[in-house]
């Protein structure tokens, strides 16, 4: 009998081009994103003289640097000249070069990782690489989809394949319902306090159990966005019938008799009963309560009902000097509860939080209430921006006190210019928490959506189970 | 890309873990051309106050670290995101090899594009070498990669591995293109065959 396979083995072993003796493996991709960061990428292309060799395996989208307001007047109408460089740079490459793209006027413009799930870009069993490393979000998909720097986004263009080593594999399994209040963010920031930001370190994370299984796609994607976080290079989660009911249909899902042979290939991925992983991890569902970070790495996640930590009880001198260091740019105390904690500002936006489902579970929480600080949204698409306002919540939203923005990566990362002010403390619905990512000195305390919404009503880090 | 061979250099020791992409280039500079040197950018927030003064407590902007072609840190460097600007500024600098417990899951891999060493030690081999550094500001260390070795100021040798391929391109500054080109029959053989077992894939149709 054949040993059982991982889906990641699976995936991996209908990739390989080539494999040297010393272990390291030539790996087929079948998609690449692109976005305005890796310009570096295609300025070697032109160094080089080189072509791409396949333009339609690419997709380039218009993401980091576009603003969230004042978008009707397009790029002319963005005053700083190195942003809109970096805007009218990616078009002009993508023109050159052949490569699709989606600029700031297109209804299907983006966050990457929202608009490729959108457009069924994202299949199970693919192999997907972008210039970024929440491209592990597409992972939700049953697909392998790992984040890469310019240079290797540039040997993508120029060969469709990646040298790579074999990763290890680690599974996570979470099983039991979710108790009410609790979402995907709040798993995958307990997944990572546990386990640590080295946890996932040279692993590939597969996510199961009967909690992961009973999510949507976009609850999926939350989980498998944050891999990276846990310093894994990709996270994945085994398709099944809501993979397919999400994707059939959708603008480059296989139509007809492709779907039909797609469909036959897809249910041999999942990985089988009694397959190795190198590591695994479980965690119980109804254990799991609202996180929110305090520290300034995505590790430092509590239970919203602690309070800041106490480096004299760290486990070993390394731990205490982190967590010092952490409340010294945080500017807490220890022993403090965590809801005492006031903040000045709130986003709600990025490629992990803001689907449709998302912005509907923040705006449950706001409906008829007024926020009392200031908050603004980035819908994670142009077409997630449509749905919301063809489902009114732009008005449930605009009516709390809440700025309606444009869809980008804005105030996760800062490239397009939104930034908190210098010093501030924002609840935030992105990935991380790093020192000065979200402005000069701006302390970030990551949670999900409801958590967000619930921190802009009343000014502090909020239980939102206990808001009526 | 300059080969890298063996260096004899001044070493710098940054004692946190977890450094971050963030830490190493903050995102605003990554609209900026590398003829602007991205050395100017490396630690900008830790190196440079808000009136772009230079912080004169931070390792680097202390003599003799300024001259340093090393750095010895914590685990997990270069975690977060996967901006090569991270790489291009530590190269930018001058650095050639950042010695750690473990680096983050895209440094690594970007550091051999640029022909930057990583080298991976035991943390205790790492604090070894960081606490003699500190003793001793401006004490040099030995990198050879022939025999893959470290070795300190007080002449203690430490082995560390690396693949034979990103060694056999790191001294001869060979880029990954130039060896895949090597495989183009391969390559096109299982493209063919791909394409054909998973025909929904080969093409985007994109309508424009």
């Amino acid at each position: 009998m054949e040993t059982p396979k991982t889906m990641f083995e699976k995936i991996w072993s209908r990739h390989v081009v080539a494999q040297r003796d010393d272990g390291e493996t030539l790996l087929y991709v079948d998609r690449n994103f692109v976005h305005e960061g890796p310009f570096y990428a295609f300025d070697g292309l032109r160094r080089d003289g080189r072509r791409i060799r396949r333009p339609l395996k690419q997709i380039a989208v218009s993401d980091h640097y576009l603003p969230t307001v004042g978008r009707k007047s397009g790029i002319a109408g963005i005053a700083d000249p190195d942003i809109r460089t970096m805007i009218e740079r990616l078009a002009v490459n993508a023109r050159e070069f052949g490569v699709p793209f989606i600029g700031i006027d297109d209804p299907r413009q983006g966050i990457m990782h929202v608009v490729g799930p959108e457009l069924a870009l994202a299949q199970p069993g693919m192999i997907i690489t972008g210039a970024d490393s929440h491209t592990t979000t597409n992972g939700a998909f049953g697909a392998l989809a790992f984040g890469i720097g310019a240079s290797e986004v540039k040997h993508v263009l120029a060969t469709q394949a990646l040298w790579q080593r074999n990763p290890r594999t680690l599974r996570v399994t979470v099983d039991g319902a979710l108790p009410k209040g609790v979402t995907a963010k709040d798993v995958i920031l307990a997944i990572i306090a546990k386990i640590g930001v080295r946890g996932g370190s040279g692993h590939i994370i597969e996510y199961a159990g009967s909690t992961i299984r009973a999510m949507t796609m976009e609850q999926r994607m939350t989980i498998c966005n944050m891999s990276i976080e846990a310093g894994a290079k990709a996270g994945m989660i085994a398709p099944d019938e809501t993979t397919y009911a999400y994707l059939e249909g959708r603008d480059h899902a296989p139509r007809g008799d492709l779907w039909n042979k797609a469909l036959a290939v897809w249910r041999t991925l999942p990985s089988e009963a009694g397959a190795r992983f190198d590591k695994e991890v479980a965690l119980s569902a109804r254990d799991i309560v609202p996180m929110v970070t305090w520290g300034t790495t995505p590790e430092d996640a509590l239970p919203v009902t602690e309070k800041v930590p106490d480096p004299s009880s760290a486990a070993t001198a390394d731990e205490r000097a982190h967590i010092e260091r952490a409340l010294r740019y945080m500017d807490l105390t220890p022993g403090l509860p965590l809801v005492e904690v006031r903040v000045d500002r709130v986003f709600i936006g990025s490629c992990t939080n803001a689907r449709i489902e998302d912005l509907r579970a923040a705006a449950a929480v706001v409906k008829g209430k007024r926020i009392t600080v200031p908050a603004f949204i980035s819908p994670g698409s142009t077409a997630v921006k449509r749905r919301a306002e063809a489902e009114g919540l732009d008005r449930v939203f605009l009516a709390a006190g809440f700025e309606w923005r444009d869809s980008a990566c804005s105030m996760c990362v800062g490239a397009n210019g939104d930034f908190a002010a210098p010093g501030e403390r924002c609840a935030s619905t992105s990935p991380r928490n790093f020192e000065n990512r979200q402005g000069r000195g701006v302390r970030t305390h990551v949670m999900s959506p409801p958590m967000a919404a619930a921190a802009a009503l009343t000014g502090k880090l909020t239980d939102v189970r206990t808001l009526s | 890309m300059e080969p890298f061979v063996r260096i004899t250099a001044i070493a710098a020791p940054l004692d946190r873990p977890d450094v971050d992409s963030d830490m190493l280039i903050p995102q605003r500079f990554l609209r900026r051309p590398l003829a602007d040197g991205y050395r100017n950018f490396l630690f900008y927030n830790d190196r440079f106050d808000a009136n772009g003064k230079e912080k004169p407590d931070f390792v680097l902007n202390r003599e003799p670290y300024r001259r340093a072609r090393i750095l010895v840190t914590g685990a997990n460097f270069g975690c977060g995101s996967a901006r090569e600007g991270a790489v291009y500024a530590v190269v930018d600098f001058g650095i050639r090899a950042v010695i750690a417990p473990g680096f983050g899951p895209f440094y690594a891999g970007n550091s051999y594009q640029n022909g930057l060493l990583p080298v991976v030690l035991p943390d205790e081999c790492v604090r070894e070498l960081r606490e003699q550094l500190h003793a001793a500001p401006g004490a040099e260390v030995t990198i050879d990669l022939p025999s893959q070795t470290v070795t300190g100021p007080d002449g203690r040798q430490y082995r560390f591995d690396i693949e034979p391929s990103r060694k056999e391109r790191l001294l001869a500054g060979l880029d990954d293109i130039a060896v895949t080109e090597r495989y183009a029959a391969e390559l096109d053989a299982f493209e063919r065959r791909h394409d054909a077992e998973m025909p929904w894939l080969a093409h985007l149709d994109f309508g424009k």
